[in-house]
Order: structure tokens, then C-alpha cells, then sequence
């Protein structure tokens, strides 16, 4: 009862934010509620650490800024073609990383997403160290204007909450069940029957669509792609997001990317403090509160109520 | 085939290929040393030799302290950071799952990188070559500096696996990796042990950066942007295995090059693919004992 309260909440923040907030900055946060989302969906879930999640982001901004620059479709064809990318190639990279279990899997995605980072840096069509600019915003749907960036909050509003229900649905569904007994024992998992490569592909697949549908997102927002959204910086950004705000729940990712965006925003005029701050908050969390924002503030009503009760 | 490459050309590429390829292979063995003993992935591994480097800079134009007098202080300095580092972050979250030692790393290499950044500038900075000159083969000109970190990085290698696979106190590493609790028994100190490990695998890092100095510029980002082709190298020789990442990493350091010499548009591409290559063909590590490790 009370998640639901909790989750009501967060969404009429939500829609009266953009009245009080700066509504790039909210974009950037939802963008990256979803591509926290999908990290959380491999870590928080099956247990793979994907160290090169930004490559499925960074190459979906750059297809989806492509295709709106190129072939003027409306602006949700352009969105699916982005996942799609996003998807296929986290279905590739999947079939070479699930051969290697735990660590290794986080080695194998961080070197192939720098493979692909220097695929991009040469590539003719995402403008190498330039970026890619101006990508336009067609009109959704063919007919509703979003060139406005407070009318187009809404609608990155929208996708983020038909994402997070897609998410929700994913991790409660029965195969949501066989991923979270993969991550607890693997081999009994094996052991049932099941196949548990498979399910991991599968999972990986939808995690690296989601963060290809954030990427996409991305593209739009900022009207432009560059270099850094594929860059390794930005992987480990959303693993600090996803630790922060509480791993393997679904609040956990959009609580930890609301702290960090809000945080970068302050701390970019002292420079490098900002990765600084960064680091010493991500070793704070990983040695003293592994549970995360949203983990630790469930502990402690759990603690509060069952003291209430004595 | 031959065509149009010039001789120069190629012996030179092949010497940057070697030189390269001394780093991954100093780097990649420092990694799995420290993978074999305490099964943490090491991040911060490339912030290390980025310190070893930097302190290097530091000895020379704060304190006057030249190359040679570096090349003994900062691993040692380096090293006694590890320890601290060992003591203070990893052995707290030593009986977690491993992934949080790789990302604990990770989260120090965003302090270190910072910090130095933050006081010295994202910029290279320059570092004059102790051995100046060099001799003409007649078909090359071969540099004393890059002579003597080959022959210098190839004995560590070599000094290094022979100590780990071939000593006593080598077999007490290895042992207490396949079993802690039976070494301990014997009267050894296994933690201590896991933590001089850890120490010597750090100061290894910190000595390959002092090596880099005068060959690479010294900057902030000199570690991390070789970590990623070292996380490459490791995987493509399995992980935990020394003689399997000193080969991959002269391998990949001279395939590299040749690379550069022939089809230079994939010289960055060309050891993912290998890494891509490796993971279908040979899943379990191309040196790896152990099937499926």
C-alpha cells in the first residue's frame, strides 16, 4: 500500500515539476530514470554487470538523431528504431558476453562498448568528434507539435511511465521469477531445468532496448549526439545512479537518477569535484550502505514499525 | 603484399607494437595476479600506473629526483597506497560478491583521476628520456629508451612468473587461491598475505607507469583509456593465468602495430575484435587451465 502511495506521489511531483524546474533538466532526469532502469533490470536482477551500458544509449541517440535528420519520419518511428538498435545489439553482445560468467561479463561488455565507441568515433554519419547536431523534433504521431520543451516534458514523461510499467511487468512476470533465481543461485536454476543463457539473453535484449529507447530520448531532448553519451564515463554514471538509489527496486533507479542529475547540475561549476564527489559517494555506498537510498529508507520505516509495535 | 610499405615502416610499427605490448603485458599480469589471489577485478589498476607516472613527475621537478631514484620510489610509494587501499576499501567487502571489488575500484579511480586532474590539469606533461640518443640499425632508428623498457619490462614479466610459479612462496600464493583455510593452518598469515599480494601487484602498476613517462605523456587519463584494451587482453588470455596474459599482451601489442602498418583504419578496432574473436572461438580463455574458468 504504502509503495503505491509512494509511486502516486513521485508521479504527481512529476507532472506540477516543469511549473518549478527548469524542464531540459527534468527531461535528463526521466531520460535517465529509464537507462538506470535498464541497468538495475541486469544488475539489480540477474546479476550481470553491464560496465558498457552506455554503448546500447550513445548508439541509439546517434540511429535515432540519424533517422529524424535523414527520412523526416514522425518522432515515435524514429524512437522504435533507436530500441530496436538498442536491442539487437544487446541481443549480439549478449550471445558473445553470457559465455563468460560474473566478473567477466563486466569486463566483456565494458570492451566491447569502447569496440563500439570507436565504431561511432569513425563512422561517416554520427559527424566523428563533432557530434551530431541540430536533430530535429518531428511532430508525434504525424500531428502533435512537441517543438515546445515544456509540452515535449510531457510526453518524456509518458514514455518514462509506460517504461517503468514495462519494467514492472518484466520483473513480476514468471520469467522475472527465473532471472531473480538466477541471480540467487544459478546452478540449482540449471539444475530445473532451465536454460539459464537463454534467459539471460533475453534479459539483456530488453535491458539494452530500454537503455536504446533512453538514448533516443536523449537524441530528441538535446536535439543532438555526441561522443560522450557512448563513452565509458557515461556507464559508470548510471551504475552510480542505479548503487545510490537502491539496487534491484524499482524507485531505486529514478530516485538515484533524480540525486545524480541534480547533483551534476550543481556541481558543474566546480569541475572536477563533481566526478570527485562522485567517487567518494559511490565508495561510501558500496562500503557502508549497500541497500541504497530507497533500501536504506525501507530498512529503517521496517526497524521503526517493528519498534512502534513492541 | 609488401608493396608500398617501406621497411622503416614497418620495423617501426613493430617496435611501438612491442613497446605497447611491454605495458599490457606488465599491466595485465599485475591483474591477474591480483584476480588469482583475491578474485577482484583491479579498476583502479591503470589509476595506479597513472600514479606511478605522475610521482615520477613530481620527484623530478619538485624534488630533483631523476628517473633512476623514481624508478624505485614510486612503486614503493604506489605500493604502500595499495596497502592502505587493501586495508581500508577491499578487505571490508572482501566476502561480497566480487562485482562490488571491481566497482569499489572503479569508484577510487574516479577519486584518484579527479584529484589529479583537479590539481594538475587534464594536459600531458612532458618527461624527458633518461637515455637520450640511440643507434641506426641501417634499416631503423632504434631509441636506448625504448631498448632498455623492452629488456627491462620483459625480465619483470619473466622475473615475476618464475617467483609465482616456480617459488615457495609462490606455491603459498596459489595454494591459499585454491584454499585459504587449509593454508592458514599451516601457520601462514593469509591475510597479510592477500594484502602484500595485492601491494605487489599495485607497485608493479606504479612501476610500469614510471617506465611509461618518457615514452607517453604523463596525464591524468593516461591509466584509464589502457585499462580498457588490458580488460580486453585479460579476457582474451583467460583470466588468472600469468604466463596467459604476459603472452596475450606482447601478442596484442605487436598484432597492433602490424595493424597500424597494413590497415591502419582498424589499428583501434583491431584487439576487440580479437577479444570477440576469442570469446566464440575459445570461450574459456586461449591460455586458460581450467575448462570453462
Amino acid at each position: 500500500m504504502s509503495r503505491y502511495l509512494g509511486l502516486a506521489a513521485i508521479l504527481v511531483l512529476a507532472l506540477i515539476a516543469p511549473f518549478f524546474v527548469y524542464s531540459v533538466t527534468l527531461m535528463t532526469i526521466l531520460v535517465f530514470v529509464i537507462f538506470a532502469s535498464s541497468f538495475n533490470l541486469l544488475l539489480g536482477y540477474v546479476g550481470l554487470l553491464s560496465f558498457g551500458q552506455a554503448m546500447f544509449f550513445g548508439a541509439a541517440a546517434y540511429i535515432t538523431g540519424h533517422i529524424l535528420k535523414t527520412t523526416g519520419v514522425s518522432l515515435e518511428i524514429a524512437l522504435l528504431g533507436g530500441t530496436l538498435v538498442g536491442a539487437v545489439m544487446g541481443f549480439l553482445v549478449g550471445l558473445v558476453a553470457v559465455r563468460r560468467s560474473g566478473i567477466q561479463f563486466a569486463m566483456i561488455t565494458f570492451a566491447i562498448a569502447q569496440f563500439v565507441y570507436f565504431l561511432l568515433l569513425q563512422s561517416e554519419f554520427t559527424g566523428g568528434e563533432d557530434g551530431m547536431q541540430r536533430i530535429p523534433r518531428t511532430e508525434i504521431f504525424g500531428f502533435i507539435d512537441l517543438s515546445d520543451n515544456f509540452a515535449f516534458y510531457y510526453f518524456v514523461l509518458a514514455v518514462t511511465v509506460l517504461s517503468i510499467a514495462f519494467f514492472y511487468r518484466v520483473v513480476h512476470s514468471p520469467f522475472g521469477e527465473v532471472l531473480k533465481a538466477i541471480r540467487d543461485n544459478e546452478p540449482r536454476v540449471e539444475s530445473l531445468g532451465f536454460k539459464p543463457d537463454r534467459y539471460k539473453l533475453v534479459a539483456m535484449t530488453l535491458s539494452a532496448g530500454m537503455a536504446g529507447l533512453a538514448g533516443g530520448l536523449k537524441a530528441t531532448v538535446f536535439q543532438f549526439a555526441t561522443l560522450t553519451d557512448v563513452s565509458w564515463h557515461v556507464s559508470g554514471e548510471v551504475i552510480f545512479m542505479t548503487l545510490l538509489g537502491g539496487l534491484g527496486t524499482l524507485t531505486g533507479p529514478m530516485v538515484g537518477a533524480g540525486i545524480v542529475i541534480g547533483l551534476n547540475d550543481h556541481l558543474a561549476q566546480f569541475g572536477e569535484w563533481a566526478l570527485i564527489s562522485q567517487g567518494v559517494i559511490l565508495l561510501a555506498v558500496i562500503l557502508f550502505f549497500r541497500r541504497g537510498v530507497v533500501g536504506e529508507l525501507g530498512a529503517f520505516v521496517r526497524r521503526y514499525k517493528a519498534g512502534g509495535r513492541k | 603484399m609488401f608493396d608500398g610499405i617501406s621497411i622503416q615502416l614497418l620495423m617501426g610499427q613493430l617496435l611501438i607494437g612491442l613497446i605497447n605490448g611491454s605495458f599490457y603485458a606488465m599491466l595485465s599480469m599485475g591483474l591477474a595476479i591480483i584476480f588469482g589471489l583475491m578474485h577482484v577485478v583491479n579498476f583502479a589498476h591503470g589509476a595506479q600506473y597513472m600514479l606511478g607516472a605522475f610521482i615520477a613527475w613530481l620527484l623530478l621537478n619538485t624534488l630533483g629526483i631523476n628517473y633512476w631514484g623514481a624508478l624505485f620510489i614510486a612503486p614503493v610509494v604506489v605500493a604502500l597506497f595499495g596497502i592502505v587501499m587493501e586495508r581500508l576499501v577491499l578487505k571490508p567487502i572482501h566476502h561480497l560478491d566480487h562485482l562490488y571489488g571491481l566497482l569499489a575500484t572503479y569508484a577510487v579511480t574516479l577519486i584518484i583521476e579527479g584529484l589529479i586532474r583537479q590539481q594538475y590539469g587534464s594536459s600531458g606533461l612532458p618527461y624527458s628520456s633518461p637515455i637520450p640518443g640511440g643507434v641506426n640499425l641501417g634499416f631503423m632508428f632504434l631509441p636506448w629508451y625504448r631498448l632498455w623498457v623492452v629488456l627491462f619490462s620483459f625480465a619483470m614479466c619473466l622475473g615475476t612468473w618464475y617467483l609465482i610459479e616456480h617459488t615457495r612462496l609462490g606455491a603459498y600464493l596459489r595454494a591459499a587461491n585454491e584454499n585459504p583455510e587449509i593454508v592458514e593452518s599451516f601457520g601462514i598469515n593469509v591475510p597479510r598475505m592477500i594484502t602484500l599480494t595485492y601491494a605487489f601487484g599495485v607497485g608493479l602498476a606504479g612501476l610500469s607507469g614510471v617506465l611509461a613517462a618518457p615514452i607517453y605523456q604523463v596525464s591524468p587519463s593516461m591509466g584509464s583509456s589502457l585499462m580498457i584494451v588490458i580488460f580486453a587482453v585479460v579476457v582474451i588470455g583467460g583470466m588468472g593465468s600469468i604466463m596467459g596474459a604476459i603472452l596475450t599482451g606482447y601478442l596484442l601489442g605487436v598484432v597492433e602495430g602490424l595493424t597500424k602498418v597494413f590497415y591502419p583504419e582498424a589499428a583501434n578496432l583491431v584487439i576487440f575484435v580479437i577479444m570477440i574473436l576469442a570469446l566464440i572461438l575459445r570461450p574459456q580463455g586461449l591460455f586458460s587451465k581450467k575448462e570453462g574458468a
